[in-house]
């Protein structure tokens, strides 16, 4: 190890990628982001928009349906009782944890280039989660009684159940979705505050305005905007790692043979992970073309999202298999069954290899550059994934529930067309929102895309630009020769847990 | 209503870029101003030491918040289910024991009211919202929010002057150096 590297010696590097390409100024940024909001929207805009508002009519007739009726108009019934109810609101419940990854995870471990998707993502992370809570909503019954999930005094004198996951699970959503707000919402003050220093005085501006709390760009008011934000990143993180292991603990603290495994948490917050970018690339590669984006969210913006796609459907992939060894492993008959009748001569077997292909082979493409390059390949895949999640949560839902200890008591499970048009509805709602985000909202956080230019560094010279770097770099731990000892004047030096992260953040940067 | 008389608020000067912007503040520190701030369309790196200040203690707000939220889910918790309505499952204990099963509810509120600590307590420090501050009636600093950049002296400063903050401001290579004034 005791390399030349430890002397002060500059060496030439490789100029990093730009993140915003063509050289693009400040007020370029300004302009086109602030003109998809000032603009007449695209034709295409209105094509989308019109079937999403009556999608989402049709989602309200379901529910009106529901509601006077009953939930008897759904097909789940002893003894499968969570049907598509519970498959849609853990579909939806997962796509929402792309958003906070970006928004959170990226944003600690430094990752620049979320800035320009890390918005957009977190509106569609907000939309799933008004999806998802629709769900478990309604499928309590009696809608109308549905604050007695929350510990609110009642007339019963009757007390939650804090012992049980179903408890946490409002706890661990509604936090989630409250704490996606505001940290939507302080991301947006300032960009709101671009919008209104452009518009003409009227309720627009008012508006704006009011929303963008008299913003001033103050260095005393960044500096604690700064820290509220990394403080939000810091919350939000082991936030977004426990909803969904919370929604796993509905399944993994049951005795129901398929679902009590201690593999349910981490499997199911890569899964919500994987499914989550898909979503965030499915909305933003058409958004990009139709907006004119491709300066911001370049084509390394997809590349790296495809190789976190990879990443996670590989860890799914590895679930699924692990899950079956354990089964066979475990000697356990009934779990062994369980998942036999998954993979082999089960009423849902085709479910399973639908979602094996969708998860797990189909983002197996991304190990190929053409493949993450090409955005064809990339949105076909996103759609796979789209769907495969889907197909995983049926399958760990209706396959396990169909056929549980005692073969007397199996049924099959099929939804009904109430069922079918909701979840469709929800789709229609989720697209109607956001296409709303896209016309009224900054799709892309203005202030933090200006903040990674390289002429947004006080230190910046443009002079200068083939650069000449110290060697202080993650990988190579400089040591000096004659004391053997690492140099612990450089950062980072001989952080050994942070490797195989460090090979990964490496990975995604390259 | 509006009147003849005006009041100072300060001086408003234009930097080209966010070098020339924190060069320029790292002068106005070392002159000795203290009532005075920068404008940027977005955080600068490093511009706290260039302008003198501390780190934020905002940090403190949200420690208390998440502290008051792990508090509240405890009591909340062990007030309903072990002192007024014990409901026995699965053979598992109501009293201090079945704390381990308290904590998903615990985390969970800790970081809601961390996290509301920290937006209330950014909002609160900043003074903000406020929507009727002098600077706005400047037409130049609507494009704080573009691509300009701005250092403000206000008059409430003790060195302040009329003319030799002025001199100074163009000394740092300000530009547009405008009066800003508000009316009474």
């Amino acid at each position: 190890m005791s390399q030349s590297t430890s002397n002060a010696q500059p060496i030439n590097v490789l100029e990093r990628e730009r993140l915003v390409t063509n050289n693009r100024s400040l007020n370029w940024i300004t302009e086109r982001v602030t003109g998809i909001i000032e603009n007449r929207q695209p034709f295409l805009w209105w094509v989308l928009f019109l079937p999403s508002v009556v999608l989402s009519g049709v989602l309200g007739c379901c529910l009106f349906y529901l509601i006077v009726t009953g939930v008897g108009v759904w097909g789940n019934n002893h003894p499968v009782g969570w049907g598509w109810a519970i498959t849609n609101f853990v579909f939806w419940i997962g796509i929402g944890h792309a958003g906070t990854l970006i928004s959170a995870i990226l944003f600690l471990t430094r990752q620049k280039w979320r800035t320009s998707v890390n918005r957009a993502a977190e509106a569609m992370t907000l939309f799933a989660v008004m999806c998802a809570g629709i769900f478990p909503g309604l499928h309590v019954g009696r809608v109308w009684m549905v604050y007695f999930l929350a510990p609110v005094p009642n007339a019963n004198a009757v007390w939650q159940n804090f012992k049980s996951p179903l408890l946490w699970d409002v706890f661990a959503v509604s936090t989630y979705f409250t704490v996606s707000v505001l940290f939507w919402f302080l991301g947006l003050v300032p960009d709101l505050a671009t919008i209104r220093d452009r518009c003409k005085p009227g309720l627009k501006k008012a508006l704006y305005g009011i929303f963008s709390m008299g913003w001033r760009g103050a260095n005393r008011h960044w500096r604690h905007y700064e820290m509220a934000y990394l403080l939000l990143a810091a919350l939000s993180t082991p936030l977004v790692l426990s909803v969904h292991s919370v929604v796993s603990f509905d399944f993994a603290t049951s005795v129901v043979p398929g679902w009590h495994t201690t593999i349910f948490p981490p499997y199911f917050v890569a899964g919500a992970i994987f499914g989550g970018f898909a979503m965030v690339l499915t909305l933003m590669i058409p958004a990009r073309k139709i907006y004119g984006l491709q300066d911001l969210i370049t084509p390394k913006h997809i590349d790296n999202m495809a190789k976190i796609i990879l990443l996670t459907g590989s860890i799914v992939g590895y679930a699924y298999l692990m899950e079956l060894f354990v089964a066979w492993y475990g000697a356990n008959k009934f779990e062994f069954d369980a998942f036999m009748l998954r993979i082999k001569d089960g009423p849902y077997t085709p479910y399973y290899y639908a979602m094996f292909s969708c998860n797990v082979i189909a983002p197996q493409l991304f190990w190929f550059k053409w493949c993450r390059q090409n955005l064809w390949v990339v949105m076909a895949v996103c759609m796979c994934v789209n769907a495969g999640m889907w197909y995983e949560r049926f399958v760990i839902i209706v396959t396990t529930l169909a056929r549980d200890f005692i073969p007397g008591a199996w049924d099959l499970y099929s939804p009904t067309w109430v069922e079918v048009w909701t979840f469709v509805g929800t789709f229609g709602l989720f697209m109607m929102l956001f296409l709303l985000f896209l016309r009224f909202l900054p799709v892309i956080a203005m202030s933090e895309v200006k903040g990674v230019l390289p002429e947004s560094d006080p230190h910046y010279d443009p002079h200068h630009t083939g650069k000449l770097v110290e060697n202080s770099f993650n990988g190579a731990v400089p040591f000096d020769a004659a004391a053997g000892q690492p140099d612990h004047s450089s950062p980072k030096a001989g952080s050994t847990i942070a490797l195989p992260g460090n090979a990964f953040t490496l990975w995604i940067k390259k | 209503m509006s009147t003849q008389l005006k009041r100072v608020h300060g001086y408003l000067a234009e930097f080209k870029s966010a070098k020339a912007l924190y060069e320029a503040a790292e002068q106005v520190r070392d002159a000795g101003y203290k009532r005075w701030d920068v404008h940027s369309p977005f955080p600068i790196h490093g511009m706290d030491q260039a302008m003198g200040l501390n780190k934020s203690i905002l940090s403190l707000f949200v420690l208390i918040g998440g502290a008051t939220g792990t508090t509240t889910a405890f009591i909340l918790q062990y007030v309903t289910q072990v002192m007024i309505y014990p409901t026995i499952v699965q053979n598992k204990p109501a009293n201090i024991f079945s704390l381990p099963a308290f904590f998903p509810v615990m985390f969970e509120l800790t970081i809601l009211f961390a996290a509301f600590s920290s937006i209330i307590g950014c909002f609160v420090l900043n003074q903000l919202p406020r929507f009727n501050h002098p600077l706005f009636t400047s037409e130049q600093f609507k494009r704080f929010s573009d691509d300009a950049f701005f250092v403000c002296i206000e008059a409430r400063d003790p060195m302040f002057s009329r003319e030799e903050t002025k001199s100074f401001l163009e000394g740092l290579g300000g530009s547009n150096i405008e009066l800003v004034e508000d009316e009474v």
